[in-house]
């Protein structure tokens, strides 16, 4: 297993307020990483410290790339960052109108990752558009259609597969299911089980649900106030967790 | 040559912060030796930690204390002191945990459940799915059933289907926690002839045994965890 990223001492402040304190931890190609914790409690500031969205205070984060290169997110360049994100990297946000172009229609929010990227062939963006629609469970027929028409749950699906068209080898995810439906949100959470299976994702995952954690990770990581208070394997966080926190968090949802 | 499994003074406790602080120990200076291609059954009275052992074994666990060292890959892995990643490949490739509970995925195929494991290590999806197909056969759950998720199927055919996933990828070290515990007889026997199969292939079996006959017919020894441990 190669690694993918590498945290270390990782800080960051609103002023005064601690938002994140002292965060480490190495991802793996394949991994998915959820980290868990009750709202304002730092995780969706990491997540975006970690996809180059904020810059931290303190600390690294250590990317190795395709190419083999390693590269300090902390200090790469601006057009770096956002280079990352639309080939290597992917980011889901919990609401997807921040995640899409509303303005523009479903084919070319999937087009546009591809356009950033380079390609000019109006043929081959079309039929990636259309297989990539098809794979996250939209009907072709409503490629042509702007997103506003979307319900929430289609929203989600096109987002995704917007991050997906490039391939990329690691995906922020923050509150992925987050204000849908139940049924809306276990048929998006099948699918990006199909999708992290197939496509070999590594995935950090930021939700405050454990269940969510429970079906989609492997790996967990339960926050408080800023710091990690725990990490390890999902199943033994669920069943054996050691910190007070973790346990008061894990005995306070329902048993599945 | 090395041991499958070997664990040197081990020591479990529960600590529950939000209940006091309770205590609850499970055992202490707990030594044994299981090796390669041995089949052993725990025994032990109700409480002593039978379970926990193998959940210890599995990282689902963690230790308080000690080292459990698994053969994994020709190599000596300790599994208390193994970074998450670590035992993530320790459980693509060497064990395997068979428990009568199936964690159930909601919504996945019988089929597909079973075949996970094999999809895990890299197979491609039409043969995990045979292979899977034919364990179901083994263990008995009707071709018409295969497709459906299980959360809707009998105690005993979900149990079923988590024997045939947990034999389906045919790991060098199997963990078995009573896998024959409220299944009629026919099909105990079906999971006992899985059982001999997987070590007449050469793996090597720790289990949790209900019946004593069981605990004959597929295991060399016993290990009495109330004098291993303390």
């Amino acid at each position: 297993m190669k690694k993918l990223l590498s945290v270390q001492q990782l800080s960051k402040f609103f002023g005064e307020q601690l938002a994140c304190d002292d965060i480490g931890f190495d991802l793996y190609e394949g991994e998915v990483l959820a980290i868990v914790g009750e709202s304002g409690s730092g995780k969706t500031t990491l997540l975006r410290c970690l996809a180059g969205l904020l810059p931290p205070n303190h600390g690294r984060i250590l990317y190795h790339g395709k190419d083999g290169r390693q590269v300090d997110i902390v200090l790469a360049s601006e057009a770096a960052r956002r280079n990352l994100l639309r080939t290597e990297w992917g980011f889901v946000h919990q609401d997807a109108r921040d995640g899409l172009r509303m303005g523009v229609s479903a084919g070319a929010n999937i087009g546009e990752r591809l356009m950033a990227i380079g390609d000019r062939h109006y043929g081959h963006i079309r039929s990636s558009a259309e297989q990539w629609l098809g794979r996250v469970d939209i009907p072709i027929s409503r490629i042509d259609d702007s997103p506003w028409t979307y319900s929430g749950g289609m929203r989600q699906r096109l987002q995704i597969s917007r991050n997906l068209v490039t391939a990329p080898r690691l995906m922020f995810m923050d509150e992925p299911t987050g204000g849908l439906d139940v049924s809306v949100q276990a048929r998006l959470l099948d699918l990006m089980r199909g999708l992290v299976r197939d496509l070999g994702l590594a995935v950090i995952l930021v939700t405050h649900d454990l269940a969510v954690a429970r079906l989609l990770s492997s790996r967990m990581m339960v926050m408080q106030n800023g710091r990690v208070v725990e990490q390890g394997l999902t199943d033994q966080i669920l069943e054996d967790p050691q910190q007070p926190y973790s346990q008061l968090l894990v005995s306070s949802v329902l048993p599945v | 040559m090395p041991q499958a499994v070997s664990i040197q003074n081990l020591h479990k406790e529960f600590i529950l912060h939000n209940q006091g602080g309770t205590r609850i120990p499970v055992f202490s200076e707990l030594e044994t030796e299981i090796g390669v291609g041995e089949s052993v059954a725990i025994v032990g009275q109700s409480g002593q930690g039978k379970s926990s052992l193998l959940k210890l074994i599995f990282g689902t666990y963690q230790a308080t204390s000690g080292s459990i060292n698994v053969l994994h890959q020709g190599a000596i892995f300790n599994v208390v002191a193994a970074a998450p990643h670590e035992i993530l490949s320790l459980r693509r490739s060497t064990i395997g945990y068979v428990t009568q509970f199936l964690r159930c995925i909601p919504r996945v195929a019988a089929e597909d459940v079973v075949a996970e494991p094999l999809r895990d290590r890299g197979m491609a999806l039409d043969e995990a799915r045979n292979e899977a197909r034919e364990l179901l056969s083994r263990v008995n759950i009707p071709e018409r059933l295969w497709h459906l998720p299980p959360m809707t199927f009998s105690g005993g055919e979900q149990q079923r289907v988590n024997i045939a996933r947990g034999f389906a990828a045919h790991f060098p070290l199997l963990l078995l926690d009573e896998p024959t515990a409220s299944l009629d007889a026919e099909n105990r026997a079906r999971v006992m002839t899985l059982i001999e199969d997987a070590r007449a292939r050469g793996s090597t079996i720790i289990g949790v045994f209900h019946h004593a006959d069981e605990r004959h017919r597929v295991c060399d020894r016993e290990i009495d965890i109330g004098q291993q441990a303390k």
